[in-house]
């Protein structure tokens, strides 16, 4: 029994949701569907199709899928839904839930416990949900000699520039928020932002603490942006392009992982570092400066930062899925649409459809994501997977690492590329 | 308003370029205590650490209640190594009141001391880890001592605050078939933290982060007098259940680890071969006690001592050698306790080693000198 609600009973929270239900669908029937009717007949009504558009008939489409699918099928071609559900932040969002997720349970097991256990009937899997209600209850304190503009706005531009990030990724053939020809410029641009934000947000808090972890991500940022670079330029060689969905479709044979390893080790490492990852978790290393650059935010500020977190988290791995990883392809493994479905069914003597608008999503495009969010699960998890097993390590180590080792060896991995180009046996575009 | 701080907690701005910090007492890295740290930079230049937070007149309390009622208040001070803790004053006690201790009770104090040890320890570990931001060895250490807990619980009642051992022996005799399950745990846990050298002590980044970090030469460490293991990480063969062996520790095959390198690796690993020693010692003990026989000598209500006279006991207890100065003036209560504790003289060392240090080292540095800020207070 929980003990946090000792009186809870499933059979009168669902007999007080059925309440709800009742009065919602007698305040709509009584009240709402007759003011939406009478300001239907106030208004002139406009002829579709040769017929008079009343109040009925616009009711009566709303539930023909004849003449609702194509409407749907226009809203998803639009750049609006784009950039709110699909490839953008709906789906990133999911996602990041779903890896917070994974990463309690999956450290909880490694270590001996359980876990988040009672929110939500099924192993505390409304636990985020809870956590999230309760960062967004609490109060906002400002530290009183803080630069109050600039530290409101940080943690927005945070999740700002995480979700911008996110815009860059293609997650199926055409797929893609932003679809530019210079696309990873335009990632390391995006990740250029982000010590900018956290310096600002740690300094306009006007405290210790803050002060020495924004200083603290400032270095390991820009110091690990130099190799995460230069372990790309081995892909955009071979490739000969900049444009993230060119360089998924140019492997449909093989990842640019199986001639490119010493690069893919470099980006992974310079992405945890880049997420402040375990062992990479300097600036905000509690035992030392309390929690860094995030000590001073509360409520819903700190929440933001974690989603942004989240979504950088999201955008990196799908990053090292698109350029090293081979990006949506896989092995055709979604069927086909039915085709009846599209010329009408024959049901006795009712004939349903055909359905102007269908299929909503091809059959390449949902091959594309499932294969996309899969290889992006397993990045994750290895992402998450050192925060188990390695201790923090320390800022002369941090950066020994990231100027001599990664940088050395992030040439290494041009001068590969480099060979296999001359060789012959790579070029732009594949398999020569 | 202003405040005329002592000048030892006075913040005073020495140089721009320097920045003083307050760690603790509300700082997940600080314990009950506060380290002032002067920082250059990532460089610490001073550091200047602030116990007596916890301060709870221990030694005061001792003055007012008598021999066997001061037993439950005193192990107060470190309740995770509760038994280590009790072991001087009741030695003292029974020196003053003339008390033979049976000898299966001397089995049964060393076995409970032990176990208390491999406790106080695990916690110790477990707080290292998180320290170190390794969360797993926060939560092994946490996890597996409840194996422990379950035996002293079986044994002595209470989970942490045992207040088991009394003047003239233990409180209560063993529970039936404890040898066994005794001997069936220790075995388990011993192999369970052979398993943490896989994932800790041969940690690649570990051994990068706390090698030659806060060094106590074998020198400084005598000078400064610090004991336990930080002295034995410094290369002193320094053991009090070897030197100076009490109870029944002479009969027992003791191994003394010595490490010679002195840095916080060294200071870290010495706890970890002291638990697979107890484990050693605990199977011993199990094999000589004598299976049957009083564990407890009956005491008279409110016992008096003789007279005038002194006592100064010490043990080896997780920490290190922990004495008690017991007087007493003939009366049912002590005239004075006076409890010497090895985390106040392991805290000695801690400006000497953080100077010059890496602030990231400050939390490995500190806690590696097996300190226990609420027993330095008392």
């Amino acid at each position: 029994m929980s003990v946090i609600a000792p009186k809870f009973k499933l059979s009168e929270f669902i007999k007080s949701l059925l309440d709800n239900i009742f009065w919602i669908m007698l305040i709509v029937v009584l009240v709402g569907l007759p003011a939406i009717m009478m300001i239907l007949f106030v208004i002139e009504m406009p002829v579709i199709d040769g017929e008079l558009l009343t109040p009925f008939l616009a009711f009566t489409w709303m539930a023909d899928p004849t003449r609702i699918l194509p409407v749907v099928h226009a809203f998803m071609a639009t750049d609006i839904f784009k950039v709110i559900a699909f490839p953008g932040f709906g789906f990133a969002a999911l996602l990041a839930a779903g890896t917070i997720f994974v990463e309690r349970k999956m450290l909880a097991k490694l270590q001996l416990r359980v876990g988040p256990f009672y929110c939500g009937k099924f192993e505390g899997i409304l636990q985020l949900m809870g956590d999230g209600l309760k960062l967004i209850s609490k109060e906002i304190i400002i530290p009183a000699k803080a630069d109050k503009p600039i530290f409101w706005a940080a943690p927005v531009l945070f999740v700002a520039a995480a979700a911008s990030f996110v815009a860059f990724i293609p997650v199926a053939p055409g797929w893609v928020v932003a679809d530019v020809e210079l696309g990873l410029l335009g990632v390391f641009a995006v990740i250029g932002f982000f010590p900018i934000i956290t310096i600002l947000s740690a300094w306009s808090a006007n405290s210790k603490f803050p002060f020495i972890g924004g200083i603290r991500a400032l270095f390991q940022m820009v110091s690990f942006e130099i190799p995460l670079i230069l372990s790309l330029l081995g892909v955009v060689m071979l490739t000969g392009s900049l444009n993230l969905s060119e360089i998924a479709a140019s492997q449909s044979v093989f990842p640019w992982i199986v001639f490119l390893p010493v690069g893919a080790i470099v980006f992974f490492i310079t992405m945890l570092a880049e997420l402040e990852r375990i062992p990479f978790d300097l600036p905000e290393a509690e035992s030392e400066i309390v929690a860094g650059w995030l000590t001073e935010l509360s409520g819903m500020m700190y929440g933001l930062v974690q989603l942004g977190t989240y979504l950088k988290l999201y955008a990196f791995a799908g990053l090292f899925v698109v350029l090293f990883l081979g990006g949506w392809n896989g092995p055709m493994v979604v069927p086909p649409f039915p085709a009846e479905l599209l010329t009408g069914v024959e049901m006795g003597p009712v004939t349903i459809g055909p359905f102007p608008g269908l299929p909503l999503f091809d059959q390449a495009m949902l091959n594309g994501t499932f294969w996309f969010v899969l290889k992006t699960a397993g990045v994750i998890f290895f992402i998450l997977l050192p925060r188990g097993v390695f201790p923090r390590i320390r800022v002369d180590m941090l950066l020994n690492l990231g100027w001599s080792k990664l940088i050395g060896l992030a040439f290494v991995n041009i001068f590969i590329a480099l060979g296999l180009l001359y060789a012959g046996v790579l070029g732009p575009g594949g398999l020569q | 308003m202003t405040f005329n701080l002592p000048s030892g907690l006075a913040l005073q701005k020495v140089d721009e370029r320097i920045m003083t910090l307050n760690v603790g007492p509300q700082h997940p890295g600080s314990g009950h205590m506060r380290i002032i740290v002067q920082i250059d930079g990532d460089y610490i230049v001073a550091c200047d650490p602030d116990p007596g937070y916890v301060h709870r007149g221990e030694e005061k309390m001792a003055e007012y209640r008598n021999y066997i009622t001061n037993i439950p208040h005193l192990e107060r001070p470190v309740i995770h190594d509760s038994c280590n803790v009790l072991y001087p004053y009741v030695l003292g006690a029974e020196e003053l009141l003339g008390i033979e201790v049976p000898e299966r009770a001397k089995y049964v104090r060393v076995i409970a001391s032990e176990l208390n040890r491999c406790i106080y320890i695990m916690y110790w570990l477990a707080i290292y880890g998180i320290f170190l931001g390794h969360s797993t060895m926060f939560m092994w250490p946490a996890g597996d001592r409840e194996l422990l807990i379950d035996l002293m619980e079986k044994m002595t009642g209470a989970r942490v605050t045992h207040a088991h051992f009394v003047p003239g022996g233990v409180r209560n005799d063993l529970p039936p078939n404890f040898e066994d399950v005794c001997l069936r745990q220790v075995n388990y846990f011993e192999k369970r933290i052979k398993e943490y050298a896989a994932i800790f002590y041969d940690n690649p980044i570990l051994i990068a982060r706390t090698r030659d970090t806060g060094v106590l030469s074998r020198q400084d460490a005598i000078r400064y007098g610090t004991t336990g293991s930080v002295l034995r990480a410094s290369g002193v063969d320094y053991d009090l259940r070897v030197k100076e062996p009490y109870d029944v520790y002479d009969e027992l095959d003791v191994h003394t680890n010595v490490m010679k390198e002195g840095d916080s690796y060294a200071r870290s690993k010495i706890p970890w071969l002291d638990m697979l020693e107890s484990c050693n010692i605990i199977r011993q003990a199990l094999q000589k006690m004598p299976k049957s026989g009083s564990v407890r000598v009956k005491l008279k209500p409110n016992p008096k001592t003789k007279g005038l006279e002194s006592v100064y006991k010490r043990v080896e207890s997780g920490r290190g050698s922990l004495g008690c100065y017991i007087v007493s003036d003939g009366k049912v209560e002590p005239y004075r306790v006076k409890l010497s504790v090895p985390s106040f003289r392991n805290l000695i060392a801690l400006p000497n080693l953080l100077k010059g240090e890496k602030l990231g080292n400050m939390p490995s540095v500190y806690w590696s000198l097996n300190y226990w800020p609420v027993e330095a207070d008392r």
